[in-house]
């Protein structure tokens, strides 16, 4: 580190920064982001599903599995990511007597917090057809099952896409905490880099930029989707 | 194998638990005020006039909200000490990540909040002989502020949960102490059961009290609620 | 003439308020009634009451001759109505109902807008439900626009589409909700006209409308409503022209404060117009 007189007397301390011998570990680093596709990928697959069912319930007021939806949506929807991400690594195991490995266990905490959204951006799809659907559904007669499959799901799930794409988004960046469980994900990856080379600035500015400019490619496909299908709409 | 559950160890160790609830409190409350003076500023930039403005506001916003939360808080813990020469701490780098944090999220709730008041409004002012600092101070902001407290309630929840991305750099908040009693203590069960309870106990009533929020804004306005 | 519709002593509130109070009021086959009254009258509630959009409050609903729904014994002895959702559904497919926002599926065009419940409910093979869709596409006048999709049309367009989608399962009855209210001044007429056709061709319809041009020109029977009952009832010219009770000529005063010279077309000339379009 070489000293710049100047500044000395500001107890600024001039940083030598140096990226390029963090670039040589980018591999490293790309690694851990596979890591991370994966286990959002993995977290997505459960949380789709499980949301969108307990989405209609929610919505079409599902006689006795109402109340187990709106315990478990409320529940997960104000659980703390983190919190569950160590329930399940440190706590689930103990309760089972059987040993999870990280992904595993990221991948249900996370898959269960996220179906909450999920569930809630379901209810909001539905929500958001205009009563007149329904009505005009029911007026010719349409039992329910069919009103939902033909009339009102195409039309909700035009209208989630964009908003499904802010949630992988979200997940994508809650994933970013399993490495705290020890699960090789990016930021994990980048801690062992940055303490084998001593460089965590730069090491986590190349991370900052890599999770920047794919969660903003993310956002831009959710943004043009968005405007695409609110054109078809009209 | 049925486990037999024991909580007595929490109960003798309830003081170091709120002393780190204590801890996560003040963190969010600091960054939460910090979060929506930022916000407000860069809300008034995004909707601003001036293209140079509205390319700070956007840059801001975009750059934060695209880097995970913990990748920022590590970042500014590395980097707090190098750019501003402060001995570097986990409270600071923690008030100041999650601040900023926020203030990115709120930005976009101000924005959306002044987007919502109707270019009559605007019109009404100016025809008044209203400046724009005017028009925004008295009747564009008083209006938007009422329509956006549910999303800030929703905001204020979502930061208490960022809270706890302060335990990995050993700020002894909450999960953090959770984390020491469980090693500790070797049951880890018990302990992080107790600390998810804690959290749901205090977010789910807020969040009930955005969603009744929210209801009472939208009839205020004149919608309807639907079903 | 046989009886498609009857009502009797239809009641319908909701908490303490009573919009309907007991309204009598029997359509024939091939009969067209029209509906008029204030806003808030409850000429809507009566027509959404009438396929079970909302359920009557009191009352009782015969389609056909067909009574709609159980009649039981509630714990107080006195005879309530019981509907299933079942037999509602049922119902709905004999009664064909047109609204005043259209409420056209805009994810499909016109033409599956129009065959969706004659395949999924009628159990039509897509080529029978295509060809009935092509011919109530024909009777409103747009057969052309059977590949477009709702928004890309006029509001007259999606309302005539509306109009097939409703013809298309052969109800025993037509019901209009203000189908004219919620379109630009010039988009009326087609619509109207269409509507006109169809009353021609012996449809029967139960039509709520402001449009008293079309109620005299058109409908058999006029029913003034107000305030929950029907007030005065009766032919176009008793009721529109020769009002008996005060409330009726009110109301009419208000709605005919301004005029035009009546067009000089001749009753012939009239009636082409609907097919010239």
């Amino acid at each position: 580190m070489a000293l710049a007189a100047g500044k000395e007397n500001l107890g600024l301390m001039p940083y030598d920064w140096n990226f390029s011998i963090v670039l040589r570990y980018l591999p490293r680093l790309l690694e851990g982001g596979a890591y991370t596709i994966a286990l959002s990928a993995s977290s997505i697959a459960i949380a789709a599903p499980i949301g969108i069912f307990f989405g209609i319930v929610r919505h079409q007021r599902i006689p006795y599995l109402l109340p187990i939806a709106v315990i478990y949506i409320d529940f997960f929807r104000t659980s703390v990511a983190l919190v569950l991400i160590c329930w399940c690594y440190y706590a689930l195991p103990v309760l089972l007597g059987i040993n999870l490995d990280t992904f595993t266990a990221v991948t249900i905490a996370i898959g269960l917090q996220s179906s909450a959204y999920m569930a809630e951006l379901m209810r909001a799809g539905m929500q958001s057809v205009s009563l007149g659907q329904w009505e005009a559904a029911r007026a010719l007669g349409m039992p329910g099952h069919i009103r939902l499959r033909y009339i009102i799901l195409p039309q909700a799930a035009v209208r989630m896409i964009p908003l499904f794409f802010l949630l992988v988004i979200e997940v994508v960046k809650t994933t970013t905490l399993a490495g705290v469980v020890t699960y090789p994900e990016i930021v994990y990856e980048a801690f062992r880099v940055a303490t084998d080379i001593y460089r965590p600035i730069e090491t986590f500015t190349i991370v900052g930029l890599i999770c920047f400019v794919f969660l903003f490619t993310l956002g831009r496909v959710a943004r043009w989707l968005e405007r695409r299908f609110a054109v078809v709409e009209r | 194998m049925a486990y037999i559950w024991n909580f007595h160890f929490l109960i003798q160790l309830g003081p170091l638990l709120l002393a780190g609830l204590v801890n996560t409190i003040k963190l969010w409350a600091v960054a939460l005020s910090c979060g929506l003076a930022i916000g407000l500023v860069m809300g008034i930039f995004r909707t601003a006039p001036s293209a140079i403005l509205r390319g700070i506001g956007a840059v801001y916003v975009e750059s934060i909200r695209n880097t995970p939360g913990l990748v920022l808080l590590i970042w500014f813990f590395y980097a707090l000490p190098i750019l501003t020469g402060v001995q570097s701490s986990a409270w600071l780098a923690a008030v100041v990540s999650l601040s900023l944090y926020t203030g990115a999220y709120s930005a976009e709730i101000y924005r959306a909040g002044i987007a919502s008041i109707e270019v009559g409004q605007w019109e009404a002012a100016r025809a008044l002989g209203f400046g724009y600092g005017n028009q925004m101070r008295y009747v564009v902001l008083p209006q938007a502020l009422m329509r956006m407290i549910p999303a800030f309630g929703n905001r204020a929840i979502e930061l208490a949960k960022a809270t706890t991305l302060a335990s990995t750099i050993a700020f002894g908040e909450l999960l953090y102490t959770a984390k020491t009693i469980a090693e500790d203590q070797m049951r880890p069960l018990e302990t992080y059961t107790v600390v998810t309870l804690i959290f749901t106990a205090i977010l789910l009533p807020v969040s009930y009290a955005c969603v009744w929020l929210e209801r009472r804004v939208a009839n205020s306005n004149g919608g309807t609620p639907r079903e | 003439m046989s009886e498609v519709l009857r009502l009797e002593g239809l009641t319908k509130s909701y908490g303490r308020t009573t919009v309907l109070k007991g309204i009598d009021l029997t359509v024939h086959r091939g009969e067209t009634v029209c509906l008029i009254g204030a806003s808030g009258s409850g000429k809507s509630t009566l027509l959404r009451c009438v396929n079970f959009l909302g359920y009557p409050t009191g009352g009782r609903v015969y389609l056909e001759g067909k009574l709609v729904g159980q009649e039981v014994a509630d714990r107080s002895g006195a005879k309530t109505m019981r509907y299933r959702e079942s037999e509602l559904c049922a119902v709905r497919t004999h009664v064909g109902m047109v609204f005043q926002q259209f409420n056209l599926f805009p994810h499909m065009t016109v033409e599956e807008n129009v065959m969706i419940a004659p395949i999924k409910i009628r159990g039509l093979s897509r080529e029978d439900a295509r060809k009935r869709a092509e011919l109530h596409l024909q009777r409103v006048g747009i057969p052309e626009k059977a590949k477009a999709y709702p928004g890309q049309l006029s509001g007259g367009q999606q309302q005539r589409v509306a109009i097939a989608r409703a013809l298309a399962m052969e109800p025993a009855i037509m019901l209009f909700d203000e189908a004219t209210s919620a379109l630009d001044p010039e988009l009326v007429g087609e619509v109207l006209l269409a509507m006109r056709k169809l009353a021609q061709e012996g449809t029967t319809m139960l039509v709520v409308t402001h449009e008293l041009g079309f109620a005299y020109n058109v409908a058999q029977r006029i029913v003034y409503l107000h305030e929950g009952t029907i007030h005065e009832e009766g032919t176009p010219e008793q009721v529109l022209v020769n009002p008996q009770k005060p409330r009726t000529q009110e109301f009419l005063r208000g709605v005919t404060t301004f005029r035009m010279p009546e067009p000089k077309l001749a009753p012939a000339e009239q009636s082409n117009r609907g097919e010239e379009r």
